[in-house]
């Protein structure tokens, strides 16, 4: 029976192995520099490339971080420093149940909010349908990482007169940045790989798309659309595609917890 | 006292009101902090009256109808919901006893450092993106499901109506399979912290008084972390609620209710992202956004019981 665990264990990890294998092996070869340089090239023909998506999910991505990061670290100080008993459980709360909204939701509800108002699918829709997923991970992350700062630091700055918002500011927060970085990248690499809330804020793209107010192309819609489709070619280069991602997705991932591990709070010298 | 570089003049002036300005710091992080109320609050609102003209046609009838026509403006969520449940539960009945095992497994098994280490793969598997789930489960699973699981399965089970009718593949069980896969870390991962969270005293206690290891762990520590593994549960049920990727491309995207599980169905998160951008029609789209209401509410309702059985037992969660 106990035997029987082990199993399970080396089950699931043996999918993740099985996962990455798989991707580096069927996406992997497919890879050249056309991939990452050329754009979509018509239905038939064989070459082109994913330069428009992945160019296109960094800008939405960065509109993202742009939205969901200072909402995120700045309501995270206010619960651990500032807020009250009754109205940080509500923050709580409410942060809880914005993360388990699904991605699609968040999708409708930034269509409702951008697509609908300025009558375009457009970076800007998906970039804030991103943020505001964003939002809860950023919060809770920073919240965890502050509240792990020894309240000594804290005594010891107001000890020197410094008052709360900058004792925050200047000795908090540094001391708590190593931890907040990393959550802050594993919420990216999080918000990276969505593709639901992207299908009909910032649609897709075949060409380049200049500003903001333009639908584009983002990598994961890309692997989605060119997936379900009918063509070789367009899965070969879902594949290589999905392996791209995949690999930033984890790489990030992993750069993250391993900082994470080794230990996040400031070390006395 | 810690300071940076001082500016001059005006712009001294804006650097003390920042730095000393503890009510202007504490008036904007307050104002942060709100804003994911203000944003709630907003999504609630938009996902109701952007319904209303679908709310107002059909009424509570939507939940229950099974018709999905776009031409002629009839819409009934039934077979969404349907498959979105069917999905779920199914996908929890291979996750669970799974999960809850490697669960068992790192927490009381592993030595410690191969039980982070092996907890830090799975937790890697959650942060694979869903539709790179999607691309192994069209290319790979359903292939792999059509050459040999199925033809094995209708073999021993083929009598069951629910193993009944043929295989086209992208189907409400190969779903489940994808589905089960995705929500495997979050059960493993959550049931694990919940099984290190019990006190030592009550392992030696079942061993002292003569029970076997595995007898200790299943009647002893199990039991009572039991809350916090039904809360993992009802979290990976709320994730699978709301999966739409993996979910859309291999679940055949038929609006039909059927008895057998190898047949296509649909979802509500599929529906919305394969037919949204292209819904023509006010009442399409109010319809299809009904549905994200509903499926807003199921899990609003699911990760509730989660959050507040996770509570129940680790020292976590909101307090």
């Amino acid at each position: 029976m106990l035997a029987m665990t082990g199993v399970f264990t080396f089950f699931t990890v043996g999918t993740l192995i099985f996962v990455l294998s798989y991707l580096f092996f069927k996406g992997g070869h497919d890879l050249n520099w056309d991939f990452f340089t050329k754009l979509p090239v018509p239905i038939g023909e064989v070459g082109g490339g994913m330069a428009n998506a992945i160019v296109g999910s960094g800008k939405v991505l960065l509109l993202a971080t742009l939205i969901g990061v200072p909402i995120g670290f700045l309501a995270g100080v206010y619960l651990s420093e500032y807020g009250g008993v009754t109205y940080s459980f509500v923050i709580r709360f409410t942060t809880d149940l914005l993360n388990g909204v699904p991605s699609i939701v968040i999708g409708i509800f930034a269509y409702t909010l951008i697509v609908l108002k300025t009558h375009h699918f457009s970076a800007l829709a998906g970039g804030v349908a991103l943020g505001i997923m964003m939002i809860p991970i950023a919060l809770r992350s920073t919240e965890e990482f502050l509240r792990s700062v020894p309240v000594s630091l804290r005594e010891g700055a107001m000890a020197l007169g410094a008052s709360k918002a900058r004792t925050i500011a200047t000795v908090v927060v540094p001391a708590a940045m190593r931890g907040i970085i990393s959550g802050m990248m594993l919420n990216l690499a999080r918000v990276a790989g969505e593709t639901a809330p992207l299908l009909f804020t910032a649609l897709n793209n075949q060409y380049w798309s200049p500003g903001w107010n333009q639908p584009i192309a983002t990598l994961p819609v890309q692997i989605f659309t060119y997936a379900i489709a009918p063509y070789p070619d367009w899965h070969r280069q879902a594949w290589a595609a999905g392996f791209v991602l995949l690999a930033l997705v984890l790489l990030v991932n992993i750069t993250a917890r391993t900082v994470i591990a080794s230990g996040f709070s400031h070390k006395p010298r | 006292m810690v300071r940076g570089a001082r500016p001059e003049g005006r712009a001294l002036l804006f650097w003390h009101k920042i730095f000393n300005g503890d009510q202007f710091a504490r008036a904007i992080v307050f104002l942060c902090a709100t804003s994911v109320i203000a944003v709630t609050c907003l999504l609630v609102y938009e996902l109701w009256i952007h319904s209303e003209l679908s709310r107002a046609k059909f009424g509570w009838s939507f939940l229950h109808t099974s018709v999905w026509d776009p031409i002629n403006d009839q819409y009934g969520a039934a077979p969404f919901i349907f498959g979105t449940i069917v999905t779920s539960l199914l996908s929890l009945l291979i996750a669970v006893p799974l999960g809850v095992g490697a669960a068992i497994f790192l927490a009381e098994l592993a030595p410690p450092r191969t039980s982070d280490m092996l907890t830090f793969l799975i937790e890697l598997l959650a942060a694979v993106p869903s539709v790179i789930f999607g691309l192994i489960g069209i290319f790979v699973l359903v292939p792999f499901l059509q050459d040999y699981v199925v033809p094995a399965l209708k073999g021993t089970l083929g009598f069951l109506p629910i193993f009944s009718g043929p295989f086209f593949g992208v189907s409400i069980f190969s779903a489940s399979i994808v589905l089960a896969i995705m929500v495997l870390p979050f059960i493993i991962s959550v049931s694990r912290e919940v099984l290190l969270a019990v006190p030592r005293d009550l392992r030696e206690a079942a061993l002292a008084v003569g029970a076997t290891k595995w007898e200790s762990t299943w009647q002893v520590v199990v039991p009572f972390a039991r809350t916090g593994i039904i809360g993992s549960i009802f979290l990976a049920l709320a994730r699978a609620l709301g999966e739409t990727m993996a979910v859309t491309m291999v679940i055949g995207n038929t609006p039909k209710i059927q008895h057998s599980l190898l047949a296509p169905g649909y979802s509500i998160a599929a529906v919305i992202a394969n037919e949204f951008s292209e819904a023509s029609g006010d009442v399409y789209r109010s319809a299809l956004i009904e549905l994200g209401l509903v499926l807003f509410a199921l899990t609003i309702v699911i990760n509730g019981a989660a959050r507040l059985l996770i509570m129940a037992t680790t020292a976590k969660g909101t307090k």
